[in-house]
């Protein structure tokens, strides 16, 4: 039977990933255990070991764009979007590692080539990733009260990455940010004025968005962590990473939406914005207004709903239909009402 | 919609209770998961079918008032308000423009996920 294009896909990253390993951690490294992980259209990740090294099994993650084939049967390039590569994002992380923000090693990267998609390998840590279950279970108990605080001390070190260090990146305003995602609404023809006057009220008050221009992550929120028994363990997806103003993590992190239900709790649903800026501060960040995070809370909260709005039409109207998009669609509703608790 | 009974609400009460009851218990992990998502959808349409013309009605009057208009088509009425609040037309009138939005917001959420707002208490 003819090879399919997912066992030809799986067969050449083995090799490569063969070939890397064997260069990174010498001639003896053997790759075991390939697996896919998710199955979303954006990006594949696989998990894999390497045995062979000396020492135990090393435990590793591929992120790498998606790999489909032209009629030719070469591949694809990916589409190109406002979201970094994957090279640049391998390098981001390596970045933050240099000024402690909590990550994993990067150990390699995959240029495009004939046979893969651009992509890095990072460590695989052990701890938790599902917001809701960092905000429930009972071995995180005690490291709940800690990630407010160690949230804000990384978020702190991220935002002092030096902007040279990765020059590909691209560089947004707070203005052109908030125009970005109402072009968005715009472009979607039906009426939704609670977001209107949600971006109405943004706009006049860009004045408390912070003056400040840095290393910004972009998607620094509960759900892109990962968390273990003694609290934040690593700051995961990178590919949002731009500069602007970094107050926008700040607030990213306190949208309603991500706090999974533990509302009270306003940074992710498991910590109050005191120990997040006290983290801020300490981790050389500064005094933050708490008014800063309210714009950028409410930003947040505007840019998820646009998202949600944008989900659901692309189900509606796109070539592909999906239950979850249908659904999600929907949920906009959830952050026009959170919205509109926070604008005056 | 003919008269006979069981009604569209009554149908998908019976889909939903089917799926809960007697198709949930036999699936794991992202089938149970994707089920979950499919009751809650329809549970949205079941309480649309039972409150949606009433709120529909309840909102188009307001924005009637606010927007001073005769428009009877919620759609519309609804465009007419994003376009004022846009221009800044009824900025004068912020307080009851906001009043109107979140009340809006409440009965969006009575619909499509009423846990949203009690889980915050």
């Amino acid at each position: 039977m003819a090879e399919t294009d997912s066992q030809r896909s799986q067969r050449e990253l083995n090799e490569i990933l063969q070939e890397k390993t064997a260069e990174v951690y010498g001639a003896g490294a053997t790759v075991e255990n390939l697996t896919k992980l998710s199955m979303g259209a954006s990006r594949e990740c696989w998990s894999f070991d390497v045995s062979g090294t000396g020492d135990s099994p090393v435990p590793l993650i591929l992120k790498r764009d998606p790999v489909n084939y032209d009629a030719d049967g070469s591949i694809a390039k990916p589409a190109k979007d406002h979201h970094t590569t994957r090279t640049t994002e391998g390098q981001l992380i390596v970045e933050g590692g240099k000024l402690d923000v909590p990550v994993p090693e990067v150990p390699f990267f995959l240029e495009q080539n004939e046979r893969t998609t651009e992509g890095f390998i990072m460590e695989r840590l052990e701890g938790e990733t599902l917001g809701r279950r960092i905000l429930r279970n009972e071995e995180y108990a005690e490291a709940r009260p800690k990630l407010a605080y160690q949230c804000g001390h990384a978020a702190a070190r991220m935002h002092q990455i030096p902007l040279e260090a990765v020059p590909e990146i691209k560089s947004m305003s707070a203005e052109e940010h908030l125009a970005m995602y109402y072009d968005q609404l715009s472009a979607i023809d039906h009426p939704y004025p609670g977001f209107e006057y949600g971006y109405r009220w943004l706009q006049e008050r860009l004045g408390m968005a912070g003056d400040k221009t840095a290393f910004v992550h972009g998607d620094f929120r509960n759900g892109n962590i990962i968390v273990n028994e003694e609290g934040l363990a690593a700051v995961l997806d990178w590919e949002l990473g731009h500069i602007g103003n970094p107050f926008t993590d700040l607030g990213w992190i306190c949208v309603p939406s991500w706090r999974y239900g533990h509302y009270n709790k306003r940074v992710g649903g498991f910590g109050d914005l005191d120990d997040m800026l006290q983290g801020y501060a300490d981790g050389g960040g500064g005094e933050i207004d708490p008014e800063i995070v309210r714009f950028w809370e409410a930003f947040g909260t505007l840019r998820w709903g646009i998202m949600c709005i944008g989900m659901g039409f692309s189900h509606i109207d796109g070539p592909i239909k999906s239950l979850e998009k249908a659904a999600i669609g929907r949920r906009a509703a959830e952050t026009e009402y959170d919205l509109l608790q926070l604008v005056d | 919609m003919p008269i006979d009974r069981p009604n569209a609400q009554e149908l998908v009460n019976a889909v939903r209770e089917h799926l809960t009851k007697n198709l949930a218990p036999t699936l794991s992990g992202q089938p149970a998961f994707h089920l979950l998502v499919a009751t809650n959808v329809l549970a949205t349409i079941e309480r649309t079918l039972t409150n949606g013309e009433e709120m529909d009605a309840a909102e188009a009057e307001r924005l009637k008032a606010l927007l001073n208009t005769d428009t009877e088509d919620v759609i519309e009425l609804n465009r007419q308000l994003a376009g004022k609040i846009k221009s800044g037309e009824l900025d004068n009138q912020s307080g009851e423009v906001l009043e109107h939005l979140r009340r809006t917001t409440v009965d969006k959420l009575n619909l499509s996920n009423p846990k949203y707002m009690v889980s915050r208490d």
